[in-house]
């Protein structure tokens, strides 16, 4: 082999990389950059610095109203689909009963299906069942589609954990229901939070299956993506650069429990007050 | 005993006083039988290990008694009352853990205030019982790590602890030493046998080590296949195996196929007074029975034969050698460091050392 050919090659692979990571990034730094341009979506490239925009958006009640809608939606899915997703990994951990499988394959289903198939249904729930749309219908809608993610992410902590710990406890004179407390729980805590965090996300961005549930009160997205219909404003840009700096932020936190979750420095971590 | 003399009736009753008692208890897994009805008496006290190679149903003879596992049948008696109707929270039976099963998210002090806690005990008494359980396994200075900072040894004295604190009736030890490496589980054998004299609280012991059963155990209960194959101390199980299974599994042994008629066993050139019925049989000869001897000289009741050397393994203070009698019998016999042997030597073993056992 060639001393030049590993060099060339990483070479290569370098600027490939490049290539890939502007096509993804760079939409997104260019939306950052016109957050602050004064002029506006229109000509390249951005001339002048402003915080204009940014006045306007912190000026802008709807939106924030929005943010709102959408902060509560997202909370309440958490600890709806948490909830249920606990429960239903859980049963599939530990029980054994007839249907079992298919029941795994149900509750994995919202993960496949396309957002406008779970809407539609969901809608079509609503108006069968005479319940008005409503954010709490939104808050449905995203709490049990989301339960997916939930048990995935919660079975898969089940699996990981040693189950002689659960004995030990029953051994030590705990009730089943004070190991559920005192160690399934807090053995779980990492996925908990890991799912919470993922959940929270997918929750703040939904929009296919909120477009079919929502009633008079917009969410975020919903709100934006009414507003594009009436023109890009760089306003829309300032609220998508702040909603990308939160994302971020959530999913570096998430990552991080999830990848160096199952060491004790993490644990420590966490539990610092 | 002073008991026994103010209440006439127990003084014919000659049996010790039982603590645990196991009465027909079978397992299954699905169409797997575990255990084959297996009936065992503990005494409070008592070190009892229930020695067998994986698979023979130690482990679940253990998790039936810690309630992890119902039996299939049979009935588990404790203090005279009912054990494998209770819950395993409500059995005054603690376990320690082959991998310990520490809490990782507690930590040491915590790990052993757990079943304290748990039963609502009074956080005045808590604080120095704990105190009290890490002192006896020397642990105290870690009262405040997490288990994943300590090493396999304490990790196993906090485990250790963490069942002791709760003084239970009996404690259980699931192959507690295995994950150890040798020297350190020499000294946490010694450990643990200190514990169990100091407290007097009894031990039943899982190993699949025969050493470690023999070094340690009051009593061994083999396990062979789900059944038990012999209950008896170590010296005892050593000296008069009654299976020949037995007889391999604890020690080593020669085991002599042989022909007993009118009260003398043929086996290839041997022959030695036997007892017992006529037919085939199955002898155990340990190889430290056989010695070396100077030709001509005999003693009555024992058994001269000539051997060639085949093989020779020093290990120090003794050595093992394999021989092959005229019949063509091979033999292992351990004799004190002699330095290397060849050719033909004369051997003697007396025949009561021969023990009989069943196939």
């Amino acid at each position: 082999m060639s001393p030049s050919t590993p060099t060339r090659r990483s070479r290569l692979l370098t600027i490939y990389a490049a290539l890939v990571f502007a096509f993804i990034y760079l939409p997104i730094v260019i939306l950052i950059l016109y957050s602050f341009n004064r002029d506006g979506v229109g000509g390249f490239p951005p001339r002048h610095f402003t915080f204009e925009w940014y006045r306007q958006l912190f000026a802008d009640g709807p939106i924030w109203d929005s943010v709102l809608n959408s902060l509560i939606v997202a909370a309440g899915s958490v600890v709806l689909s948490l909830t249920l997703g606990l429960l239903a990994a859980l049963a599939l951990d530990r029980a054994n009963f007839p249907g079992k499988a298919l029941f795994r394959r149900l509750v994995l289903l919202p993960l496949i299906l396309p957002g406008i198939i779970t809407g539609l249904s969901l809608l079509m729930f609503a108006v069968v069942s005479g319940v008005q749309l409503s954010l709490f219908t939104v808050f449905l809608g995203h709490g049990t589609a989301l339960i997916s993610v939930a048990t995935t992410e919660l079975f898969a902590g089940l699996q990981k954990m040693d189950r002689a710990q659960e004995e030990a406890s029953l051994d030590l004179g705990a009730t089943p229901w004070q190991t559920f407390w005192r160690v399934t729980l807090p053995n779980l805590k990492l996925s908990l939070i890991a799912a919470g965090l993922l959940i929270f996300t997918l929750s703040m961005d939904e929009i296919a299956v909120t477009f079919f549930l929502i009633g008079r009160d917009n969410t975020l997205p919903l709100e934006i993506w009414g507003r594009l219909r009436r023109g890009i404003t760089p306003e829309i840009n300032a609220v998508s650069t702040l909603i990308f700096a939160v994302s971020v932020g959530l999913i570096v936190i998430w990552y991080r429990v999830r990848t160096r979750g199952l060491g004790a420095d993490a644990q420590e971590l966490l539990e610092r007050p | 005993m002073s008991f026994a003399i103010a209440n006439p009736q127990s003084l014919d009753t000659a049996t010790p006083a039982v603590l645990l008692e196991v009465r027909d208890v079978a397992k299954r897994f699905g169409a797997r039988e575990v255990l084959k009805s297996i009936s065992l008496n503990i005494a409070p006290g008592e070190f009892l290990t229930l020695l067998g190679e994986s698979g023979s149903g130690k482990t679940t003879l253990l998790r039936l008694i810690a309630g992890f596992e119902q039996p299939t049948a049979g009935e588990i008696w404790m203090s005279g009352e009912r054990l494998d109707a209770l819950p395993p929270y409500k059995r005054r039976v603690n376990t320690v853990f082959q991998n310990y099963a520490l809490f990782p998210h507690l930590s040491v002090r915590d790990n052993v205030a757990y079943g304290l806690r748990v039963k609502s005990t009074p956080a005045s008494e808590i604080g120095g019982r704990v105190d009290h359980a890490l002192r006896m396994v020397k642990m105290e200075e870690f009262a405040d790590s997490r288990p994943s900072k300590l090493s396999g040894g304490q990790q196993q004295r906090v485990a250790l602890a963490r069942a002791l604190v709760n003084r239970p009736q009996l404690l259980l030890l699931d192959e507690p030493l295995s994950a150890l490496d040798a020297n350190l589980r020499k000294q946490m054998q010694g450990e643990l046998k200190t514990l169990q004299r100091e407290l007097g609280i009894t031990f039943l012991f899982v190993t699949h080590d025969q050493d470690e059963a023999m070094a340690l155990s009051d009593r061994i209960a083999l396990l062979r296949g789900g059944a038990l194959e012999q209950v008896a101390s170590g010296r005892e199980i050593y000296a008069h195996p009654t299976t020949a299974y037995t007889a391999q599994f604890i020690g080593q042994t020669n085991l002599l196929r042989a022909e007993v008629r009118d009260g003398v066993a043929v086996c290839g050139a041997l022959q030695w007074p036997a007892e017992g019925e006529s037919g085939a049989a199955v002898f155990s000869l340990r190889p430290e029975a056989i010695q070396l001897a100077s030709a001509g000289i005999s003693i009555p009741g024992t058994v001269h034969f000539r051997a060639a050397m085949q093989q020779q393994f020093y290990s120090g203070a003794s050595e093992l050698l394999e021989v092959t009698c005229a019949g063509g019998q091979l033999l292992r016999v351990r004799v004190p460091a002699q330095g290397p042997l060849f050719g033909e030597h004369d051997f003697v073993f007396a025949a009561a050392d021969a023990i009989r056992v069943q196939e």
